[in-house]
């Protein structure tokens, strides 16, 4: 078999899989349509304002419900320390809120 | 047409014969360009899904929260504020919020606590996420201790386990009866944590919030579309991680196009002067080049792509999962839904496939347009 039939029929193989993809994207996006309304619900109900991502601190589990200061929350050196504070950017409405404070 | 198709074919044999005799070489790059993609497309699939989930299950969000700040921090709000606000026009109803968090000592983990609308949760009752299940090794019947504020024991009665497939929004909560919360944190019932409000007229939701803020200063109003944008922010490319992953996939890219831009080995340029001496044109050599380009950089992409899909959405983000973890215990299992678009792929694929395929073409034509006797005499 030659080269060029090997490597085309390599990329004509990933080009499926790649449209593969998609099909089963649009058939889990389908699916998880009752899955989303339930989240939907459970917000509703308890009245939730934030995703469950990182309950390392408080502000970080809750992070619309932050305050610019509160990385200092423990005392006014003590510098943002955890993790997930290196993975999020605060709230732009943060910076609006506490501008008079700076 | 079909003389130019089998001329294709055979400068791809002649480019794969070629690319397969530095095996060594060429298969470490496509292992490196293909986990640069990976990376990208990884960090590309997880925050676009993050975000779109979150944009839609935080749509039934309390429209409205006011909370009461002392001296710069977030405090609880005297009932009375509610009497106040239920004057306003075009507010339709109030709610006292209770919340509050509770550090667990066994676990090592902090819980959201939650007094719930729900009649069915009596006094002794409370339902869990979970992952306070799953970390505390505790199910329904069970009873769970907490320790109150002044130091007695509370055993509470896990009724209900809250749903594993909510586990996003739902992994670290414990709904309690407003009479427990109160046992458990003290504090006057003429307080709440917060009040939340619905409003009648979308529209009115700023005038609300202004009319809020002027009736009480030390309150601040946080809006369900700040909620919203903050999901749609927290994600964003400048942020920590994502700048990093970005900058390493950036200076990657810059060193591939470098070691091709600068120059081709002495062993290329070589094998481009025994072609043009055997009458290969200019173009053929380009020609070649280019599909060698095509060859690396499509199989690399392609092979990236589905391995971040994979990753992303088969095995929960598994890579990523101790940076999003952090110091947290109580870390959801969770499986993100795939939002992916034609535009996903489009935006990686000219981020990587096209700068590297032209970085290749370039040197090749400078070495392919010099006489080939000097080239091989070299």
């Amino acid at each position: 078999m030659r080269k060029s039939n090997i490597f085309l029929l390599g990329i004509m193989i990933q080009g499926f899989l790649l449209l593969l993809l998609f099909v089963h994207a649009a058939y889990t996006e389908k699916a998880a349509g009752p899955v989303l309304e339930e989240k939907r619900e459970m917000v509703k109900r308890l009245e939730l304002t934030d995703l469950c991502l990182f309950t390392e601190a408080s502000y970080t589990r809750h992070l619309s419900q932050a305050d610019l200061h509160t990385p200092f929350q423990s005392y006014p050196l003590s510098l943002e320390h955890f993790p997930s504070g290196s993975i999020l950017q605060p709230p732009a409405m943060l910076k609006r809120m506490n501008g008079k404070l700076d | 047409m079909e003389s130019w198709i089998e001329r294709q074919r055979n400068i791809l044999d002649f480019t794969l014969s070629s690319l397969l005799r530095r095996k060594g070489k060429n298969a470490a790059l496509i292992s490196v360009y293909t986990l640069v993609v990976f990376m990208l497309a990884s960090v590309v699939f997880f925050i676009h899904s993050i975000k779109k989930e979150a944009s839609i299950i935080l749509q039934d969000a309390p429209e409205m929260v006011v909370q009461r700040m002392v001296a710069g921090r977030h405090d609880l709000i005297p009932i009375r504020y509610m009497e106040k606000i239920r004057e306003i026009r075009g507010v339709s109803s109030v709610r006292g919020r209770l919340w509050g968090y509770y550090y667990d000592p066994i676990a090592g983990a902090n819980y959201t606590l939650i007094v719930p609308e729900d009649p069915q949760l009596v006094m002794g009752k409370i339902a869990i996420g979970e992952g306070v299940s799953r970390t505390r090794l505790v199910f329904k019947g069970d009873a769970l201790e907490f320790r109150a504020y002044d130091g007695s024991i509370i055993h509470l009665e896990i009724k209900d386990i809250i749903s594993s497939e909510s586990e996003l929004v739902s992994s670290d909560l414990v709904l309690i009866p407003e009479e427990d919360f109160r046992r458990l944190f003290g504090g006057s019932r003429d307080y709440a944590t917060d009040i939340t409000l619905k409003i009648k007229n979308s529209k009115e939701i700023p005038t609300v919030a202004l009319k809020i803020a002027e009736l009480f200063p030390d309150a601040r109003v946080i809006l369900r579309d700040e909620i919203l944008r903050t999901y749609d922010a927290v994600f964003n490319w400048r942020g920590g991680m994502m700048i990093v992953i970005l900058a390493g996939a950036l200076l990657a890219f810059i060193i591939f196009a470098w070691d091709k831009a600068s120059g081709l080995s002495l062993e290329e340029r070589r094998e481009i002067g025994i072609l043009k001496a055997i009458g290969w044109e200019t173009s053929d050599v380009i020609l070649m080049k280019f599909w060698e380009g095509l060859a690396v950089s499509l199989s690399s992409f392609l092979s990236g792509i589905l391995l971040a899909y994979a990753h992303v959405f088969f095995t929960s983000s598994a890579l990523f999962e101790p940076a999003l973890k952090g110091w947290g215990v109580l870390y959801p299992n969770f499986k993100l839904i795939p939002f992916i678009d034609f535009s996903q792929i489009a935006t990686l694929f000219f981020l990587t496939v096209v700068p590297y395929t032209v970085a290749t073409i370039i040197p090749s034509w400078r070495a392919a347009t010099i006489d080939p006797d000097s080239v091989m005499r070299a």
